[in-house]
């Protein structure tokens, strides 16, 4: 009953009298509450935060989660433990290969109190600090590569999404082109001289010494070419979600407050392509530690005897028979790194996106 | 129900209308007296250009959207525009918040022309025109806080100190009649009905003197439509607002609305006060259109009017028909019809209409009125003998004099 009579209330205004008596209708009116009382003080739970509490009820993600933070605290601890001298990955220990002076003495490469993961065959280096250390400078190049990928990406699929038309069509094009090339080409063909370049001429820049490390120059190098080569599907991603947010009526809103560009692309469209672009970079991580690894095979990448766990894996593949636990150790934790980050990534998306199944 | 309210007519008189619903503060909106006019539109238009396919894209052809709209809003008064989907209503309101800038046409707001303003000019400008979107639930950005949603005008204006914008947001969101302490909320939390109340909130932030409500009730459930009205119907006698009211639901708007601009394909096919457009329309299609509104007085009486049935759809606003947008689905369309454009007609104090041959209901004078003017015989076939007149430039208000069809004699006020 009560809804037709508000409806007789607003629609035929001037009738209303002849049918309903004007007392009942204030009753209806006040029966029906705008607001609830009772849940004054609650305040708001985001989306993100509902996102958050639904992470926390999947066990998986939350002990691929806790896994990967351990990972990361690795990562953290092992320079500062060299820097202390607790880890030696470069002190080599003659004494403990065997007589041919290659295969380390005892069981399962060496193990030992000293060595808890053996040592490395030919030099005798302590495994566990090489690795350690090998998952430090993985991960910087890894996370590096992503965070650089993902800025690139997410800037230009904003833009070209919002803008459309010329500027729309011309990254488009743009992204064909980096798509279309021949990545691994590229990637051997400019190793050399770009890293020589890196080192010699843009490391006598001047804030920009520290490229004339070896190390860090072919560290940058491989960031560059993951970051190339990988924003065109973030682009693409982030470009498709903002077509269809820009279209909503809160940009129009926001423009005829006059917003400024600035503030719609960051204030109002990014939060809300932020969740496929998150899921994005967690997926992006472990692609980039193994992507590390393959380019160390085409001998691209940080050269030793600085350990990655790419230059690691590279060389015990001439171990594989002689000291199968070399060659087993750096592959199992390579494995288990990029397993645990795309479990996370998964179940980000799972908890980003409620509505999509696996 | 005695016969008196069975035969009190659809053609019932003013006063009745301004006492009738008792709910007290919400009887159906009157204008005031002689409010000057804040918004002017003359001759706006707005043609959308189509593309041709592929890498080379031509324009092919142009959506009419809006093909000369010509009315005025007073200051502190509604103006409903109705019509059906696909009629140019809500492009309307987009050029008048000048969302789109129109290909041709001026908009005059406080006499000031901003059909063709700069961003730069446009920013103070925003601050006196504001809209109410038709969808709550894409109005609002998911991400944000109510707080910040409706804040946000005051931050990017500048208005305010930054320490003083939450006691601005609890107190607007008083004045729509949320809980002020909501403002840390996100509009999932909130149900269709509040979150149009948050947007009419954001719009009155800036305390505009203009507000374009583009369906702003369309979206809700019909008995939450009653309170968001009164809520409209409340600011507006507290600010002072002036309203464009953009709608389908001719039954709201008549309660809204003192005065009515009915739009087809594109065009103004009939504008006037409440009265003239409801109780005494002269154009088929407007007639076509209150025929359709269901009447529960009618209903209860055991019969009601029969329904005109207009045939076919609505044509391409890309390829509109020549003569009157309106002749392919007219009832009594002539020869004439299909030649000229029927002008906008002043035939009543406050009532104007664009037909051929203009009259109420089954009293559609058989020879089109408006030959003489525009110096044509009665198939529209130009008349070497007559001379067009030169008064019939559409001009936004209304004229002190008018064509009186009733007496064929002039009329003035």
């Amino acid at each position: 009953m009560a809804p037709r009579v508000r409806v007789a209330s607003v629609t035929h205004g001037d009738e209303v009298k002849m049918t309903i008596p004007g007392s009942e209708l204030e009753i209806h009116e006040a029966a029906v509450p705008v607001e609830d009382d009772a849940v004054v003080k609650v305040a708001g739970r985001s989306p993100t935060q509902l996102a958050i509490a639904r992470f926390r009820a999947d066990k998986l993600s939350m002990i691929s989660f806790v896994l990967s933070v351990l990972i990361v605290l690795c990562a953290i601890a092992a320079p500062i433990l060299v820097a202390l001298g607790v880890l030696n990955p470069n002190e080599p220990h003659q004494n403990l290969l065997s007589d041919d002076g290659v295969l380390p003495q005892g069981a399962f490469g060496g193990v030992s109190w000293d060595h808890p993961l053996g040592v490395d065959p030919g030099l005798g280096r302590d495994l566990l600090s090489r690795l350690m250390l090998a998952i430090s400078s993985s991960l910087a190049i890894a996370l590096t590569g992503t965070v650089i990928t993902v800025i690139i990406g997410s800037i230009l699929g904003i833009v070209a999404g919002f803008s459309g038309g010329l500027i729309d069509a011309t990254i488009g094009r743009i992204i064909d082109l980096t798509l279309s090339f021949p990545q691994t080409m590229m990637l051997l063909a400019m190793a050399a001289p770009t890293v020589q370049l890196l080192r010699n001429d843009v490391g006598d820049l001047p804030g920009l010494g520290f490229l004339g490390k070896a190390d860090l120059a072919n560290g940058v190098f491989v960031i560059g070419i993951l970051a190339v080569f990988g924003w065109p599907p973030v682009a693409r991603v982030v470009r498709g979600q903002v077509l269809s947010i820009r279209e909503r009526e809160f940009i129009e809103a926001a423009r005829l407050f006059g917003a400024s560009r600035r503030r719609l692309y960051f204030r109002e469209v990014l939060p809300n392509v932020w969740a496929p672009v998150l899921v994005y970079l967690t997926l992006l991580v472990p692609a980039y530690i193994s992507a590390e690894a393959a380019f160390n095979f085409l001998n691209v990448g940080i050269k030793p005897p600085t350990p990655t766990l790419g230059n690691i894996l590279a060389h015990s593949k001439d171990y594989t028979s002689g000291d199968p636990t070399y060659f087993f150790l750096p592959g199992f934790l390579l494995a288990l790194i990029v397993v645990v980050f795309n479990l996370v990534g998964d179940g980000a998306r799972d908890a980003l996106d409620p509505k999509s199944h696996r | 129900m005695t016969n008196e309210t069975i035969n009190q007519p659809i053609e019932g008189d003013p006063d009745d209308m301004a006492v009738a619903p008792r709910i007290e503060g919400h009887s159906a909106a009157v204008a005031p007296a002689d409010a000057k006019p804040i918004l002017e539109v003359d001759g706006l238009r707005m043609y959308f250009p189509v593309k041709s396919p592929g890498l080379i894209r031509r324009t092919v052809g142009h959506v009419q959207a809006v093909d000369g709209v010509s009315f005025q809003v007073a200051e502190a008064t509604s103006l409903g525009l109705v019509g059906e989907s696909g009629c140019g209503k809500s492009t309307t309101g987009r050029l008048i918040t000048r969302l789109y800038e129109p290909t041709a046409g001026a908009i005059r707001f406080e006499g000031q022309d901003i059909a063709h303003a700069r961003a730069g000019e446009l920013k103070p400008l925003r601050r006196e025109i504001q809209m109410i979107f038709q969808d709550p639930y894409t109005s609002l950005n998911p991400r944000q806080t109510v707080g910040s949603i409706v804040g946000a005008p005051l931050v990017i204006h500048k208005v305010l100190p930054k320490d003083k914008i939450l006691p601005r947001v609890q107190e607007l969101l008083e004045i729509v009649g949320l809980n002020p302490e909501h403002y840390n909320r996100y509009p999932h939390e909130f149900s269709g009905g509040q979150r149009q109340r948050i947007g009419i909130a954001r719009a009155l932030t800036l305390q505009p003197k203009l507000l374009v409500a583009d369906e702003p009730v369309s979206a809700l459930d019909v008995s939450i439509q009653a309170q968001v009205i009164n809520l409209l119907q409340d600011i507006q006698n507290e600010f002072g607002v002036a309203f464009l009211f953009i709608a389908h639901d001719l039954a709201i708007v008549r309660h809204f609305c003192p005065e009515i601009a009915v739009m087809y394909l594109g065009k103004i096919v009939e504008i006037g006060d409440r009265e003239s457009i409801y109780t005494n329309a002269h154009h088929p299609y407007t007639q076509a259109l209150l025929s359709a509104v269901p009447d529960v007085k009618q209903a209860a009486a055991g019969g009601r009017l029969e329904r005109i049935r207009l045939q076919g759809d609505v044509p391409s606003p890309i390829n509109p028909p020549s003569g009157c947008r309106f002749r392919t689905r007219c009832p009594i369309a002539q020869e004439i019809c299909a030649r000229h454009e029927p002008p906008l007609l002043q035939i009543g104090r406050k009532h104007k209409v664009a037909c051929h041959f203009p009259g109420r209901l089954g009293e559609a004078p058989r020879e089109p009125l408006t030959a003489g003017l525009l110096g044509v015989d009665s198939e529209g076939r130009p008349d070497p003998g007559a001379s067009p007149s030169t008064d019939l430039v559409e001009q936004p208000g209304y004229a002190d004099t008018w064509f009186d069809l009733d007496n064929k004699s002039i009329g003035r006020a």
